[in-house]
Protein backbone atom coordinates (compact mmCIF):
# COMPACT_ATOMS: atom_id res chain seq x y z
CA UNK A 1 0.00 0.00 0.00
CA UNK A 2 2.67 2.42 0.92
CA UNK A 3 4.63 1.69 -2.21
CA UNK A 4 1.97 3.68 -4.02
CA UNK A 5 1.91 6.46 -1.47
CA UNK A 6 4.72 8.37 -3.08
CA UNK A 7 3.28 11.21 -5.17
CA UNK A 8 6.31 11.37 -7.43
CA UNK A 9 5.97 7.67 -8.18
CA UNK A 10 2.27 8.13 -8.85
CA UNK A 11 3.03 10.93 -11.31
CA UNK A 12 5.55 8.75 -13.14
CA UNK A 13 3.39 5.65 -13.33
CA UNK A 14 0.20 7.51 -14.24
CA UNK A 15 2.06 9.51 -16.86
CA UNK A 16 3.21 6.37 -18.65
CA UNK A 17 -0.09 4.54 -18.35
CA UNK A 18 -2.40 7.41 -19.25
CA UNK A 19 -1.95 7.64 -23.03
CA UNK A 20 -2.65 3.89 -23.40
CA UNK A 21 -5.72 4.06 -21.18
CA UNK A 22 -7.02 7.07 -23.04
CA UNK A 23 -6.60 5.34 -26.39
CA UNK A 24 -8.33 2.21 -25.07
CA UNK A 25 -11.17 4.34 -23.72
CA UNK A 26 -11.73 6.02 -27.07
CA UNK A 27 -11.69 2.64 -28.79
CA UNK A 28 -14.22 1.17 -26.38
CA UNK A 29 -16.49 4.20 -26.72
CA UNK A 30 -16.53 3.92 -30.49
CA UNK A 31 -17.09 0.15 -30.32
CA UNK A 32 -19.91 0.60 -27.83
CA UNK A 33 -21.63 3.24 -29.93
CA UNK A 34 -21.37 1.18 -33.10
CA UNK A 35 -22.69 -1.94 -31.39
CA UNK A 36 -25.40 0.08 -29.72
CA UNK A 37 -26.73 1.63 -32.89
CA UNK A 38 -26.52 -1.61 -34.81
CA UNK A 39 -28.46 -3.60 -32.22
CA UNK A 40 -32.00 -4.42 -33.36
CA UNK A 41 -34.81 -2.36 -31.81
CA UNK A 42 -36.58 -4.02 -28.91
CA UNK A 43 -40.00 -5.46 -29.73
CA UNK A 44 -41.55 -3.67 -26.77
CA UNK A 45 -39.50 -0.52 -26.37
CA UNK A 46 -38.48 0.16 -29.94
CA UNK A 47 -35.49 2.37 -30.47
CA UNK A 48 -35.68 3.87 -26.97
CA UNK A 49 -33.75 0.84 -25.82
CA UNK A 50 -30.69 2.65 -27.15
CA UNK A 51 -31.04 5.12 -24.28
CA UNK A 52 -30.31 2.18 -22.00
CA UNK A 53 -26.78 1.99 -23.39
CA UNK A 54 -26.10 5.36 -21.78
CA UNK A 55 -28.45 5.19 -18.82
CA UNK A 56 -27.42 1.86 -17.30
CA UNK A 57 -23.64 2.32 -17.56
CA UNK A 58 -24.06 5.85 -16.15
CA UNK A 59 -26.02 4.39 -13.23
CA UNK A 60 -23.32 1.78 -12.60
CA UNK A 61 -20.66 4.50 -12.68
CA UNK A 62 -22.67 6.66 -10.28
CA UNK A 63 -22.60 3.88 -7.70
CA UNK A 64 -19.04 2.84 -8.58
CA UNK A 65 -17.96 6.46 -8.16
CA UNK A 66 -19.50 6.74 -4.75
CA UNK A 67 -18.03 3.43 -3.63
CA UNK A 68 -14.53 4.58 -4.66
CA UNK A 69 -15.19 7.86 -2.91
CA UNK A 70 -16.17 6.07 0.29
CA UNK A 71 -13.22 3.63 0.12
CA UNK A 72 -10.73 6.41 -0.55
CA UNK A 73 -12.22 8.43 2.31
CA UNK A 74 -11.87 5.43 4.62
CA UNK A 75 -8.23 5.04 3.56
CA UNK A 76 -7.65 8.75 4.18
CA UNK A 77 -9.20 8.63 7.64
CA UNK A 78 -7.85 5.29 8.85
CA UNK A 79 -4.40 5.05 7.30
CA UNK A 80 -3.85 8.71 6.48
CA UNK A 81 -2.83 7.62 3.00
CA UNK A 82 -1.66 10.84 1.31
CA UNK A 83 -3.04 10.11 -2.13
CA UNK A 84 -6.35 8.76 -0.82
CA UNK A 85 -7.67 12.19 0.08
CA UNK A 86 -6.80 13.54 -3.36
CA UNK A 87 -8.38 10.52 -5.05
CA UNK A 88 -11.59 10.98 -3.06
CA UNK A 89 -11.94 14.69 -3.78
CA UNK A 90 -11.13 14.40 -7.46
CA UNK A 91 -13.58 11.57 -8.02
CA UNK A 92 -16.56 13.42 -6.53
CA UNK A 93 -17.35 15.71 -9.50
CA UNK A 94 -16.97 12.74 -11.86
CA UNK A 95 -19.41 10.65 -9.85
CA UNK A 96 -21.83 13.56 -9.64
CA UNK A 97 -21.66 13.99 -13.42
CA UNK A 98 -22.48 10.32 -14.06
CA UNK A 99 -25.33 10.49 -11.55
CA UNK A 100 -26.78 13.55 -13.27
CA UNK A 101 -26.45 11.79 -16.62
CA UNK A 102 -28.21 8.76 -15.18
CA UNK A 103 -31.09 10.91 -13.94
CA UNK A 104 -31.41 12.87 -17.19
CA UNK A 105 -31.29 9.84 -19.49
CA UNK A 106 -33.59 7.93 -17.15
CA UNK A 107 -36.10 10.75 -17.40
CA UNK A 108 -35.80 10.78 -21.20
CA UNK A 109 -36.37 7.01 -21.24
CA UNK A 110 -39.26 7.12 -18.79
CA UNK A 111 -41.19 9.77 -20.70
CA UNK A 112 -42.07 7.58 -23.69
CA UNK A 113 -42.07 4.31 -21.74
CA UNK A 114 -43.92 5.16 -18.54
CA UNK A 115 -45.67 8.27 -19.75
CA UNK A 116 -44.05 10.44 -17.12
CA UNK A 117 -40.80 12.39 -16.78
CA UNK A 118 -40.40 11.59 -13.11
CA UNK A 119 -41.93 9.35 -10.46
CA UNK A 120 -41.11 9.21 -6.77
CA UNK A 121 -40.38 5.52 -6.57
CA UNK A 122 -37.62 4.00 -4.44
CA UNK A 123 -34.98 3.66 -7.14
CA UNK A 124 -35.29 7.18 -8.55
CA UNK A 125 -35.52 8.75 -5.10
CA UNK A 126 -32.43 6.99 -3.79
CA UNK A 127 -30.43 7.94 -6.89
CA UNK A 128 -31.53 11.55 -6.40
CA UNK A 129 -30.38 11.28 -2.79
CA UNK A 130 -27.05 9.99 -4.12
CA UNK A 131 -26.76 13.08 -6.31
CA UNK A 132 -27.33 15.34 -3.30
CA UNK A 133 -24.79 13.36 -1.32
CA UNK A 134 -22.20 14.09 -3.99
CA UNK A 135 -23.08 17.80 -3.97
CA UNK A 136 -22.99 17.88 -0.18
CA UNK A 137 -19.58 16.21 -0.20
CA UNK A 138 -18.17 18.74 -2.67
CA UNK A 139 -19.70 21.64 -0.73
CA UNK A 140 -18.27 20.37 2.54
CA UNK A 141 -14.73 20.05 1.14
CA UNK A 142 -14.74 23.71 0.17
CA UNK A 143 -16.68 25.02 3.16
CA UNK A 144 -13.76 25.59 5.49
CA UNK A 145 -10.96 28.11 5.46
CA UNK A 146 -8.63 25.32 6.53
CA UNK A 147 -8.60 22.87 3.59
CA UNK A 148 -7.47 19.89 5.65
CA UNK A 149 -10.42 20.32 8.00
CA UNK A 150 -12.73 20.33 4.99
CA UNK A 151 -11.19 17.13 3.66
CA UNK A 152 -11.52 15.30 6.93
CA UNK A 153 -15.13 16.38 7.53
CA UNK A 154 -16.01 15.39 3.97
CA UNK A 155 -14.40 11.98 4.46
CA UNK A 156 -16.68 11.33 7.43
CA UNK A 157 -19.68 12.43 5.38
CA UNK A 158 -18.70 10.08 2.56
CA UNK A 159 -18.69 7.14 4.97
CA UNK A 160 -22.00 8.12 6.59
CA UNK A 161 -23.65 8.43 3.19
CA UNK A 162 -22.45 5.05 1.94
CA UNK A 163 -25.45 3.51 3.67
CA UNK A 164 -27.42 4.79 0.66
CA UNK A 165 -25.58 2.50 -1.78
CA UNK A 166 -27.18 -0.83 -0.83
CA UNK A 167 -30.52 1.00 -0.62
CA UNK A 168 -30.15 2.07 -4.25
CA UNK A 169 -29.32 -1.39 -5.45
CA UNK A 170 -31.95 -3.28 -3.50
CA UNK A 171 -34.64 -0.61 -3.74
CA UNK A 172 -36.23 -2.32 -6.73
CA UNK A 173 -36.51 -5.54 -4.75
CA UNK A 174 -37.59 -4.21 -1.39
CA UNK A 175 -40.34 -1.95 -2.72
CA UNK A 176 -42.71 -2.48 -5.60
CA UNK A 177 -41.42 0.17 -7.92
CA UNK A 178 -42.15 1.43 -11.39
CA UNK A 179 -38.46 1.05 -12.27
CA UNK A 180 -37.64 -2.38 -13.63
CA UNK A 181 -35.83 -4.85 -11.38
CA UNK A 182 -32.22 -5.85 -11.93
CA UNK A 183 -31.71 -7.82 -15.10
CA UNK A 184 -27.93 -7.88 -15.29
CA UNK A 185 -26.42 -7.70 -11.81
CA UNK A 186 -28.31 -10.56 -10.31
CA UNK A 187 -27.44 -13.93 -8.83
CA UNK A 188 -29.03 -15.96 -11.60
CA UNK A 189 -27.02 -14.22 -14.30
CA UNK A 190 -28.24 -11.70 -16.83
CA UNK A 191 -31.67 -12.15 -18.32
CA UNK A 192 -31.38 -9.89 -21.33
CA UNK A 193 -30.64 -10.87 -24.87
CA UNK A 194 -27.04 -11.10 -26.11
CA UNK A 195 -27.54 -8.45 -28.79
CA UNK A 196 -28.47 -5.94 -26.11
CA UNK A 197 -26.12 -7.24 -23.43
CA UNK A 198 -22.99 -6.87 -25.51
CA UNK A 199 -23.26 -3.14 -26.32
CA UNK A 200 -24.29 -2.59 -22.72
CA UNK A 201 -21.18 -4.25 -21.32
CA UNK A 202 -18.89 -2.55 -23.82
CA UNK A 203 -20.32 0.88 -22.93
CA UNK A 204 -20.00 0.02 -19.24
CA UNK A 205 -16.34 -0.84 -19.77
CA UNK A 206 -15.85 2.36 -21.77
CA UNK A 207 -17.44 4.47 -19.03
CA UNK A 208 -15.31 2.79 -16.37
CA UNK A 209 -12.15 3.45 -18.34
CA UNK A 210 -13.25 7.05 -18.90
CA UNK A 211 -13.79 7.47 -15.17
CA UNK A 212 -10.32 6.12 -14.40
CA UNK A 213 -8.67 8.24 -17.10
CA UNK A 214 -10.38 11.43 -15.93
CA UNK A 215 -9.63 10.62 -12.30
CA UNK A 216 -5.93 10.14 -13.07
CA UNK A 217 -5.79 13.43 -15.01
CA UNK A 218 -7.54 15.29 -12.19
CA UNK A 219 -5.28 13.74 -9.55
CA UNK A 220 -2.20 14.72 -11.54
CA UNK A 221 -3.53 18.26 -11.86
CA UNK A 222 -4.26 18.39 -8.12
CA UNK A 223 -0.74 17.23 -7.29
CA UNK A 224 0.74 19.86 -9.60
CA UNK A 225 -1.47 22.50 -7.96
CA UNK A 226 -0.11 21.48 -4.57
CA UNK A 227 3.41 21.94 -5.85
CA UNK A 228 2.48 25.35 -7.22
CA UNK A 229 1.04 26.41 -3.87
CA UNK A 230 4.17 25.25 -2.06
CA UNK A 231 6.42 27.13 -4.47
CA UNK A 232 4.28 30.27 -4.15
CA UNK A 233 4.55 30.10 -0.38
CA UNK A 234 8.33 29.80 -0.68
CA UNK A 235 8.37 32.83 -2.96
CA UNK A 236 6.28 34.88 -0.56
CA UNK A 237 8.52 33.81 2.30
CA UNK A 238 11.63 34.84 0.39
CA UNK A 239 10.11 38.20 -0.51
CA UNK A 240 9.20 38.74 3.12
CA UNK A 241 12.66 38.03 4.46
CA UNK A 242 14.02 40.45 1.88
CA UNK A 243 12.19 43.20 3.71
CA UNK A 244 13.20 42.00 7.12
CA UNK A 245 10.04 40.00 7.93
CA UNK A 246 10.50 36.64 9.61
CA UNK A 247 9.45 33.52 7.70
CA UNK A 248 5.72 32.85 8.33
CA UNK A 249 4.45 29.64 9.94
CA UNK A 250 3.58 27.44 7.00
CA UNK A 251 1.00 24.67 7.40
CA UNK A 252 1.27 22.02 4.68
CA UNK B 1 -24.86 9.23 34.22
CA UNK B 2 -24.81 12.48 36.15
CA UNK B 3 -22.66 14.19 33.52
CA UNK B 4 -25.11 12.95 30.89
CA UNK B 5 -27.98 14.58 32.78
CA UNK B 6 -25.89 17.66 33.49
CA UNK B 7 -25.47 18.30 29.77
CA UNK B 8 -29.19 18.00 29.22
CA UNK B 9 -30.01 20.24 32.18
CA UNK B 10 -27.58 22.89 30.99
CA UNK B 11 -28.86 22.87 27.42
CA UNK B 12 -32.46 23.15 28.56
CA UNK B 13 -31.64 26.01 30.89
CA UNK B 14 -29.81 27.84 28.11
CA UNK B 15 -32.62 27.21 25.67
CA UNK B 16 -35.21 28.80 27.86
CA UNK B 17 -33.06 31.49 29.39
CA UNK B 18 -32.61 33.64 26.32
CA UNK B 19 -36.19 34.82 26.31
CA UNK B 20 -37.79 31.66 25.05
CA UNK B 21 -35.17 31.08 22.42
CA UNK B 22 -36.14 27.45 22.77
CA UNK B 23 -39.69 28.21 21.75
CA UNK B 24 -38.50 29.49 18.35
CA UNK B 25 -38.60 26.11 16.73
CA UNK B 26 -42.16 25.32 17.70
CA UNK B 27 -43.28 28.85 16.83
CA UNK B 28 -41.75 28.42 13.38
CA UNK B 29 -43.48 25.06 13.07
CA UNK B 30 -46.90 26.48 13.85
CA UNK B 31 -46.51 29.63 11.76
CA UNK B 32 -45.06 27.88 8.72
CA UNK B 33 -47.73 25.21 8.77
CA UNK B 34 -50.44 27.86 9.04
CA UNK B 35 -49.05 29.66 5.98
CA UNK B 36 -50.31 26.88 3.78
CA UNK B 37 -54.02 27.62 3.94
CA UNK B 38 -53.13 31.12 2.77
CA UNK B 39 -50.97 29.75 0.02
CA UNK B 40 -53.04 26.91 -1.34
CA UNK B 41 -56.51 28.10 -0.39
CA UNK B 42 -58.72 27.13 2.54
CA UNK B 43 -60.73 24.35 0.91
CA UNK B 44 -61.08 21.65 3.55
CA UNK B 45 -60.71 18.67 1.23
CA UNK B 46 -57.46 19.97 -0.28
CA UNK B 47 -55.99 20.85 3.08
CA UNK B 48 -57.02 17.55 4.62
CA UNK B 49 -55.22 15.65 1.89
CA UNK B 50 -51.92 17.43 2.32
CA UNK B 51 -52.10 18.12 6.06
CA UNK B 52 -49.88 15.25 7.17
CA UNK B 53 -47.29 16.15 4.55
CA UNK B 54 -47.27 19.81 5.56
CA UNK B 55 -46.89 18.92 9.23
CA UNK B 56 -43.99 16.57 8.55
CA UNK B 57 -42.11 18.97 6.30
CA UNK B 58 -42.46 21.92 8.67
CA UNK B 59 -41.44 19.68 11.59
CA UNK B 60 -38.31 18.75 9.65
CA UNK B 61 -37.50 22.39 8.89
CA UNK B 62 -38.13 23.40 12.51
CA UNK B 63 -35.70 20.71 13.66
CA UNK B 64 -33.10 22.06 11.24
CA UNK B 65 -33.48 25.56 12.64
CA UNK B 66 -32.24 24.67 16.09
CA UNK B 67 -29.31 22.59 14.83
CA UNK B 68 -26.65 25.26 14.77
CA UNK B 69 -27.18 25.76 18.45
CA UNK B 70 -26.37 22.12 19.13
CA UNK B 71 -22.62 22.42 18.97
CA UNK B 72 -21.72 25.81 17.54
CA UNK B 73 -22.05 27.98 20.65
CA UNK B 74 -20.33 25.39 22.82
CA UNK B 75 -17.50 25.11 20.32
CA UNK B 76 -17.05 28.86 20.21
CA UNK B 77 -16.83 29.36 23.97
CA UNK B 78 -14.70 26.29 24.66
CA UNK B 79 -17.34 24.19 26.40
CA UNK B 80 -17.09 21.52 23.72
CA UNK B 81 -13.41 21.07 24.49
CA UNK B 82 -14.27 20.60 28.16
CA UNK B 83 -16.96 18.07 27.27
CA UNK B 84 -14.48 16.14 25.22
CA UNK B 85 -11.94 16.12 28.04
CA UNK B 86 -14.49 14.98 30.61
CA UNK B 87 -14.72 11.28 31.59
CA UNK B 88 -18.08 10.97 29.81
CA UNK B 89 -17.50 9.31 26.40
CA UNK B 90 -17.99 11.80 23.59
CA UNK B 91 -20.59 9.55 21.97
CA UNK B 92 -22.76 9.72 25.11
CA UNK B 93 -22.31 13.47 25.27
CA UNK B 94 -23.58 13.67 21.69
CA UNK B 95 -26.54 11.50 22.66
CA UNK B 96 -27.27 13.89 25.52
CA UNK B 97 -27.14 16.80 23.08
CA UNK B 98 -29.53 15.00 20.74
CA UNK B 99 -31.92 14.39 23.59
CA UNK B 100 -31.92 18.03 24.63
CA UNK B 101 -32.36 19.09 21.00
CA UNK B 102 -35.36 16.80 20.77
CA UNK B 103 -36.79 18.08 24.06
CA UNK B 104 -36.58 21.63 22.72
CA UNK B 105 -37.78 21.00 19.16
CA UNK B 106 -39.25 17.52 18.60
CA UNK B 107 -41.34 17.27 21.74
CA UNK B 108 -42.95 20.73 21.49
CA UNK B 109 -43.69 20.03 17.81
CA UNK B 110 -45.34 16.77 18.83
CA UNK B 111 -47.43 18.57 21.43
CA UNK B 112 -48.41 21.33 19.00
CA UNK B 113 -49.37 18.90 16.23
CA UNK B 114 -52.97 18.22 17.32
CA UNK B 115 -53.70 21.94 17.20
CA UNK B 116 -52.02 22.40 13.83
CA UNK B 117 -53.73 19.27 12.49
CA UNK B 118 -57.04 20.74 13.52
CA UNK B 119 -56.33 23.98 11.69
CA UNK B 120 -55.20 22.10 8.60
CA UNK B 121 -58.49 20.12 8.68
CA UNK B 122 -56.77 16.76 9.08
CA UNK B 123 -59.28 13.95 9.51
CA UNK B 124 -59.09 12.99 13.21
CA UNK B 125 -58.78 9.31 12.36
CA UNK B 126 -55.33 10.01 10.99
CA UNK B 127 -54.07 11.85 14.05
CA UNK B 128 -52.89 8.90 16.20
CA UNK B 129 -50.72 7.48 13.42
CA UNK B 130 -49.38 10.93 12.64
CA UNK B 131 -48.40 11.45 16.27
CA UNK B 132 -46.85 7.99 16.59
CA UNK B 133 -44.87 8.59 13.43
CA UNK B 134 -43.65 11.94 14.71
CA UNK B 135 -42.78 10.37 18.04
CA UNK B 136 -40.52 7.88 16.27
CA UNK B 137 -39.30 10.20 13.54
CA UNK B 138 -38.42 13.44 15.31
CA UNK B 139 -35.66 11.79 17.39
CA UNK B 140 -34.19 10.48 14.13
CA UNK B 141 -34.21 14.06 12.81
CA UNK B 142 -32.26 15.18 15.87
CA UNK B 143 -29.80 12.29 15.49
CA UNK B 144 -29.07 12.86 11.80
CA UNK B 145 -29.01 16.57 12.49
CA UNK B 146 -26.28 16.05 15.06
CA UNK B 147 -24.10 14.41 12.43
CA UNK B 148 -24.63 17.31 10.06
CA UNK B 149 -24.04 19.92 12.76
CA UNK B 150 -20.83 18.21 13.88
CA UNK B 151 -19.51 17.97 10.32
CA UNK B 152 -20.06 21.65 9.60
CA UNK B 153 -18.63 23.12 12.80
CA UNK B 154 -16.64 26.18 11.90
CA UNK B 155 -17.62 26.10 8.24
CA UNK B 156 -18.43 29.21 6.33
CA UNK B 157 -22.21 29.43 5.79
CA UNK B 158 -22.58 26.44 8.04
CA UNK B 159 -26.33 26.86 8.50
CA UNK B 160 -27.22 26.41 4.84
CA UNK B 161 -24.66 23.66 4.44
CA UNK B 162 -26.16 21.64 7.30
CA UNK B 163 -29.51 21.65 5.51
CA UNK B 164 -27.91 20.48 2.27
CA UNK B 165 -26.19 17.62 4.08
CA UNK B 166 -28.96 16.55 6.44
CA UNK B 167 -32.09 16.83 4.27
CA UNK B 168 -31.20 14.02 1.83
CA UNK B 169 -30.55 11.69 4.74
CA UNK B 170 -33.87 12.59 6.35
CA UNK B 171 -36.01 12.04 3.26
CA UNK B 172 -36.71 8.37 4.16
CA UNK B 173 -38.04 9.50 7.57
CA UNK B 174 -40.37 11.90 5.79
CA UNK B 175 -41.55 9.26 3.34
CA UNK B 176 -42.44 6.73 5.98
CA UNK B 177 -43.86 9.24 8.45
CA UNK B 178 -46.30 10.64 5.92
CA UNK B 179 -46.94 7.12 4.64
CA UNK B 180 -48.05 5.95 8.07
CA UNK B 181 -50.42 8.89 8.51
CA UNK B 182 -51.89 8.54 5.04
CA UNK B 183 -52.32 4.78 5.44
CA UNK B 184 -54.42 5.36 8.54
CA UNK B 185 -56.58 7.82 6.60
CA UNK B 186 -57.33 5.26 3.93
CA UNK B 187 -58.54 2.66 6.44
CA UNK B 188 -55.26 0.79 6.22
CA UNK B 189 -52.99 0.39 9.20
CA UNK B 190 -49.79 2.37 8.99
CA UNK B 191 -48.06 -0.23 11.11
CA UNK B 192 -45.60 -1.28 8.39
CA UNK B 193 -44.39 2.29 8.00
CA UNK B 194 -44.19 2.71 11.77
CA UNK B 195 -42.10 -0.44 11.97
CA UNK B 196 -39.67 1.00 9.46
CA UNK B 197 -39.52 4.28 11.35
CA UNK B 198 -38.76 2.28 14.47
CA UNK B 199 -36.03 0.46 12.60
CA UNK B 200 -34.57 3.78 11.43
CA UNK B 201 -34.54 4.99 15.01
CA UNK B 202 -32.88 1.78 16.21
CA UNK B 203 -30.29 2.19 13.48
CA UNK B 204 -29.65 5.88 14.08
CA UNK B 205 -29.48 5.67 17.86
CA UNK B 206 -26.08 3.92 18.09
CA UNK B 207 -24.60 5.03 14.77
CA UNK B 208 -25.27 8.75 14.64
CA UNK B 209 -23.52 9.54 17.94
CA UNK B 210 -20.55 7.55 16.68
CA UNK B 211 -20.35 9.49 13.44
CA UNK B 212 -21.01 12.83 15.12
CA UNK B 213 -18.36 12.18 17.78
CA UNK B 214 -15.83 11.32 15.06
CA UNK B 215 -16.69 14.57 13.29
CA UNK B 216 -16.40 16.51 16.56
CA UNK B 217 -12.95 15.06 17.17
CA UNK B 218 -11.94 16.28 13.71
CA UNK B 219 -13.23 19.75 14.53
CA UNK B 220 -11.43 19.89 17.87
CA UNK B 221 -8.06 18.79 16.51
CA UNK C 1 -30.28 7.56 -43.06
CA UNK C 2 -33.54 9.34 -42.28
CA UNK C 3 -34.71 6.15 -40.62
CA UNK C 4 -31.64 6.16 -38.43
CA UNK C 5 -32.21 9.77 -37.39
CA UNK C 6 -35.90 9.17 -36.74
CA UNK C 7 -35.15 6.35 -34.29
CA UNK C 8 -38.54 4.72 -34.86
CA UNK C 9 -40.33 7.90 -33.84
CA UNK C 10 -38.46 8.28 -30.59
CA UNK C 11 -35.90 10.73 -31.91
CA UNK C 12 -37.07 13.38 -29.45
CA UNK C 13 -35.91 11.17 -26.58
CA UNK C 14 -32.96 9.20 -27.92
CA UNK C 15 -30.91 12.00 -29.42
CA UNK C 16 -31.14 14.36 -26.43
CA UNK C 17 -30.02 11.43 -24.27
CA UNK C 18 -26.88 10.96 -26.35
CA UNK C 19 -26.50 14.73 -26.50
CA UNK C 20 -26.63 14.93 -22.70
CA UNK C 21 -23.96 12.22 -22.52
CA UNK C 22 -21.76 14.16 -24.89
CA UNK C 23 -22.32 17.37 -22.95
CA UNK C 24 -21.70 15.96 -19.47
CA UNK C 25 -18.83 13.62 -20.26
CA UNK C 26 -17.35 16.03 -22.77
CA UNK C 27 -17.26 18.94 -20.35
CA UNK C 28 -15.80 16.73 -17.60
CA UNK C 29 -13.05 15.69 -20.01
CA UNK C 30 -12.35 19.19 -21.32
CA UNK C 31 -12.31 20.59 -17.80
CA UNK C 32 -9.87 17.95 -16.57
CA UNK C 33 -7.49 18.35 -19.49
CA UNK C 34 -7.53 22.16 -19.45
CA UNK C 35 -6.94 22.22 -15.71
CA UNK C 36 -3.99 19.87 -16.04
CA UNK C 37 -2.45 21.82 -18.90
CA UNK C 38 -2.81 25.15 -17.10
CA UNK C 39 -1.23 23.70 -13.96
CA UNK C 40 1.65 22.38 -16.04
CA UNK C 41 2.19 25.79 -17.60
CA UNK C 42 2.07 27.60 -14.31
CA UNK C 43 4.50 25.19 -12.69
CA UNK C 44 6.90 25.63 -15.59
CA UNK C 45 6.81 29.41 -15.29
CA UNK C 46 7.32 29.26 -11.53
CA UNK C 47 10.30 26.99 -11.98
CA UNK C 48 11.77 29.26 -14.64
CA UNK C 49 11.48 32.22 -12.27
CA UNK C 50 13.31 30.58 -9.41
CA UNK C 51 17.04 31.29 -9.26
CA UNK C 52 18.91 28.00 -9.66
CA UNK C 53 16.33 26.51 -12.06
CA UNK C 54 13.72 23.79 -11.50
CA UNK C 55 13.90 21.51 -8.47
Amino acid sequence: MHRFANPARFMRVSGTVLPWLAALTALMLVAGLVLGFRAPPDYQQGDTVRIMFIHVPAAWMAVFGYSSLALASAAALIWRHPLAEIAAQQSAPLGAGFTALCLITGSLWGAPMWGTWWVWDARLTSVLVLFFLYLGYIALVHAFDDPSRGSRAASVLALVGSVNVPIIHYSVEWWSTLHQPASVMRLGGPTIDRSILLPLLVMALAFTLLFIVLLLIRMRAALLERKIRALRLLEAEAAGTEYGFAAPEVSA
Amino acid sequence: MSSFLAIIRRDLRLAFRQGGDGAMAVMFFVLAALLFPFGIGPEPELLARVASGIIWVTALLAALLALDRMFQTDWEDGTLELIRLSPLPLELAVLAKCLSHWLVTGLPVLLATPLVALMLRLDPSGLPMLLLGLLLGTPVLSLFGAVGAALTLGARRGGVLVSLLVLPLEIPVLIFGVGAADAALSQDTGSAQLAILGALLAFALPLCPLAAAAALRQALE
Amino acid sequence: MMEFLAMGGYALYVWPAYGAALLVLGSLTVNAVLRYRSAERELASLNARRPGGAR
